[in-house]
């Protein structure tokens, strides 16, 4: 209001220096500095679009990995997420973000259990900025809120976010249901892969690495329509062994008997104090959740880079990763009538044996 | 049955074959006396010898066939030991007939029962025009419109071409003046399909592109004591006007894309309704007010609802430079009639609220107020009168009956606060005490229901998250903004259940904000209560 509309930047234009600051603001848990330097540079004519996906996204980025570095606590990253959704927020209602609706309409949501919502919120927010009108849900969206949602709003698609794999199975339904009651699904977040090869696995009509690419395929024309006559089973005829709703439904059983016989192959269990034994036992549920997923895509190497994965996770944090490989064995021994589960088990403590001499990177 | 030299001539015939072909006589040629299709078939199965003959039928694997008089015949060569052939003419007519029907029948029921189930799976308005005009366009016309009942002043209207895609329009158009519509769109008393002449039909009617037409019917589609809407089909001319099969065809149709429109009509507006009743009971949105930070998570037991009876509430003060009221309280028992009470609470605590500021004051009125009431319930709730003093927030603290209020400081320590009161809604009497607690800038003051602390769960399935364990995760929470603490506790609360049965959850923080560029507005000034 003050000056004239400034003219916009080139993209690309002190981006990385923007998220730098930011990034160190949002370190610092100053909210009120990380909002101000995105209000700033929009009011500097930087694209919404870049400030959105070239700071504030790149800066999630960089929360996620420093977690994964055991360099920030789960609070801290909450509180660093928060954050950066506030400025999310505060870009939302800069005048540079206001864009007319021009185009059809999407629902963005997250899959019921997923709590990172930054990711669709972003989504949210590029499609508006790219004129579509959008109804954003927020995060772990339970399925019959969205079904009661598209029932009563005539969405042209929906845009499913899901970060952790373990909430696909979920996510398969959640597709499921949108695509019975006439609606196209869009998916992304890293829960479906890099190249999106659970995207297809589920049936979703299309899959997108990131906001960018959701908003550009849903710019390129309208999805393709849902099968009328399409069933969860029809994606995954591996179910019928009934291996996933065994595991999935016993699975704090599973972990008991684990846990109690780890304590006997492993004594120095016994002297854990409680938060170490919760921790333990936490970890078992993990296992089991990701078997379980394992077992419902039928994926072994989904198993195996998870179990990689949480031995480096473990070694980060100081936790001696040799208690395992007897774990998933233990795991084999309790579910030795399930011929799938004790292959994806196997497996696991094969990639854990070789693991230490090709460890190269974190997997994303 | 017509028997032929290998030449190509008549040499004997049977009565029936004499009706049937009356030329070809004996010693006629047959390439004269019968049709082309016949003769040619002679032609070329007369030699070698009796194999050819057998093969020449099998070629295709159906026996020959051709339309004499109208009629349609198979004919079955059988070839004599002298080279002549015995052709059997078996009239089949009737089983053609017979077949095409079937097959057609079967198409039919193919589509209805597609159409079925496409219309039963949604209950959005707009979805079914869609599925009704595209389907129609495909199957019965050229092009179809579906068009819902007036709408304030404008027609919804569906238009499709055959092999396009569904558009949607609002035309401002009055029904009645087209011939049919009108009726068809009230529903009562029941029309049948209407003929319309192409002339008459108005602009809107006629998609762009579609050229001449050739006939349009207007068809009703019946509501079952709601009108549903109108089924407007149109041919190109020269495509054939619609048969009296069709009309009854299009009938069946639109009598399941009628039950499926009128279904989602009431859907949309019980949705409509549902959404004014429950407006007041959802949780409101959370936000900064007057240099104090609020927010608020809410989740309900079960999956598919939005309100319980847990309920938190945020009142500005009218005063600036007077405390808000936050409010935080569960209701005995769960579900809409919980959360019917707590409408109840919510309201009369509203009507409170210039009693603000006399906690134990505003609890005696509620108790007095819920004893009187019918409803035999009882709740227990946390009134927080939180006010900015310099750059710190001041909050006194009454729960009644309450889970403890939690605070995080900023040294990283919880401290329970120290407020105990009896429930509300059960006896004569309440009796409370109030706590005043002093939050430093990044410090916040969480509320909560036992919900999150009686949450069941855990990796092995069988304890409670606890108070210690939630105490523990908001030691994490130090200098988190009030959002990232609620939704925090309620991520932990719900990996804990990992999908298991739970209460109402609700969780409140109360924060004062990191204040870095407040410093310029008397931002370390020490507030006057302070010690």
């Amino acid at each position: 209001m003050s000056t004239s509309t400034p003219p916009r930047l080139p993209d690309g234009a002190h981006l990385p220096e923007l998220a730098e600051r930011v990034w160190s603001a949002v370190a610092d848990g100053d909210e009120y500095s990380a909002t101000e330097i995105v209000l700033h540079a929009l009011d500097r004519g930087i694209d919404p679009e870049s400030v959105l996906l070239d700071v504030i996204a790149a800066v999630q980025g960089r929360v996620g990995e420093e977690w994964a570095a055991n360099r920030i606590t789960v609070a801290q990253e909450h509180a660093a997420t928060s954050i950066n959704e506030r400025a999310v927020v505060a870009l939302a209602l800069h005048p540079a973000a206001r864009t007319a609706p021009s185009r059809g309409r999407i629902t963005v949501a997250c899959v019921d259990g997923e709590w990172h919502a930054l990711p669709a919120r972003l989504v949210a927010e590029v499609l508006k900025l790219r004129g579509w009108q959008v109804d954003y849900l927020g995060a772990q969206v339970p399925a019959p809120h969205l079904i009661a949602h598209l029932h009563t709003t005539k969405a042209d698609a929906v845009a499913l976010s899901s970060s952790i794999a373990t909430r696909l199975p979920t996510a398969h339904a959640a597709i499921t249901a949108c695509q019975a009651v006439g609606v196209p699904v869009l998916v992304g977040g890293a829960a479906f892969g890099p190249d999106g090869q659970y995207a297809r696995l589920l049936g979703a009509q299309a899959w997108a690495p990131d906001a960018r690419g959701a908003a550009d395929r849903l710019a390129e024309g309208p999805l393709p329509r849902p099968r009328a006559d399409h069933q969860q089973m029809d994606d995954l005829p591996h179910l019928a062994d009934q291996e996933y709703t065994m595991v999935a439904r016993n699975s704090a059983g599973l972990v008991r008997a684990v846990f109690g016989a780890l304590a006997d192959e492993f004594p120095a269990m016994r002297a854990y104090d409680d938060m170490q034994r919760e921790r333990t036992a936490e970890d078992l549920a993990h296992i089991v959740e990701f078997l379980a997923t394992a077992l419902y895509l039928d994926d072994e190497a989904l198993f195996s880079w998870f179990i990689t994965w949480t031995a480096r996770i473990l070694t980060a944090r100081g936790v001696p990763a040799q208690s395992l490989p007897p774990a998933l064995n233990l795991l084999a021994r309790e579910l030795r009538d399930f011929p799938r589960a004790v292959r994806i088990l196997q497996r696991g403590v094969d990639a854990l044996t070789t693991d230490h001499s090709t460890a190269n990177g974190t997997p994303a | 049955m017509v028997v032929a030299d290998p030449t190509g001539v008549v040499v004997q015939r049977n009565d029936a074959a004499q009706a049937l072909l009356p030329a070809a006589r004996p010693g006629a040629r047959l390439a004269d006396a019968v049709p082309r299709w016949l003769s040619a078939a002679h032609r070329s199965i007369r030699l070698p010898g009796p194999r050819a003959a057998n093969e020449a039928a099998d070629e295709s694997g159906v026996p020959l066939s051709g339309v004499i008089a109208e009629r349609r015949f198979e004919a079955h060569p059988s070839v004599r030991d002298d080279g002549t052939v015995a052709w059997w003419l078996v009239d089949d007519t009737d089983r053609q007939l017979a077949r095409e029907a079937l097959h057609m029948e079967r198409e039919r029921t193919a589509f209805l029962a597609k159409a079925s189930s496409i219309l039963l799976s949604s209950l959005n308005l707009g979805r079914c025009m869609d599925v009704t005009a595209q389907m129609a366009a495909e199957n019965l016309a050229d092009a179809a419109l579906a068009i819902a009942p007036v709408r304030g002043r404008r027609l919804p209207v569906v238009t499709c071409l055959r092999g396009g895609a569904p558009s949607a329009s609002q035309e401002a158009v009055d029904p009645d003046e087209v011939p049919g519509l009108g009726e068809a769109l009230r529903g009562f008393p029941p029309v049948p399909s209407r003929w319309i002449d192409p002339s008459t039909a108005p602009e809107w009617m006629i998609p762009e592109g579609f050229g001449p037409i050739g006939a349009i019917v207007i068809t009703p589609l019946p509501g079952h004591g709601v009108p549903a809407g109108a089924l407007v089909l149109l041919r190109k001319e020269g495509s054939g006007a619609f048969t009296e099969q069709e009309e009854i065809f299009a009938r069946l149709f639109a009598a399941r894309s009628g039950a499926a429109m009128s279904a989602a009509r009431l859907h949309a507006e019980q949705t409509e309704i549902t959404e004014v009743l429950m407006r007041e009971l959802l949780p409101p949105a959370l936000h900064q007010i007057s240099g104090v930070d609020f927010a608020g998570s809410y989740r309900p037991s079960a999956d598919h609802e939005r309100v319980g009876g847990d309920f938190y509430d945020v009142h500005p003060a009218t005063v600036e430079g007077e405390p808000s009221l936050v409010t935080l309280g569960d209701v005995c028992g769960k579900g809409l009639e919980a959360a019917v009470l707590t409408g109840k609470i919510r309201n009369t605590l509203h009507a409170l609220l210039p009693l603000a500021d006399d906690h134990q004051r505003m609890l005696s009125l509620l108790n007095t107020a819920l004893l009187s009431s019918h409803h035999t319930r009882f709740a227990t709730l946390v009134l927080a009168s939180a006010v900015r003093e310099g750059n710190e927030v001041l909050v006194r603290l009454t729960s009644a009956g309450h889970p403890t209020p939690v605070i995080i400081r900023a040294n990283g320590t919880v401290e329970a606060a120290d407020t105990h009161g009896t429930l509300v809604g059960a006896l004569p009497d309440v009796r409370s005490s109030t706590a005043t607690v002093t939050l430093a800038p990044g410090e916040s003051c969480v509320l909560y229901t036992d919900g999150i602390t009686e949450a069941r769960g855990g990796p092995l399935g069988d304890s409670q998250f606890g108070e210690e364990r939630l105490k523990r995760a908001l030691a994490g929470c130090v200098g988190m903004p009030a959002e990232g603490i609620v939704e925090h506790v309620q991520m932990l609360a719900s990996q804990w259940l990992a999908g298991r049965r739970h209460d109402d959850m609700a969780v409140v923080a109360i924060s004062a904000p990191r204040t870095h560029h407040l410093s310029a507005v008397n931002g370390h000034t020490r507030g006057r209560y302070t010690a």
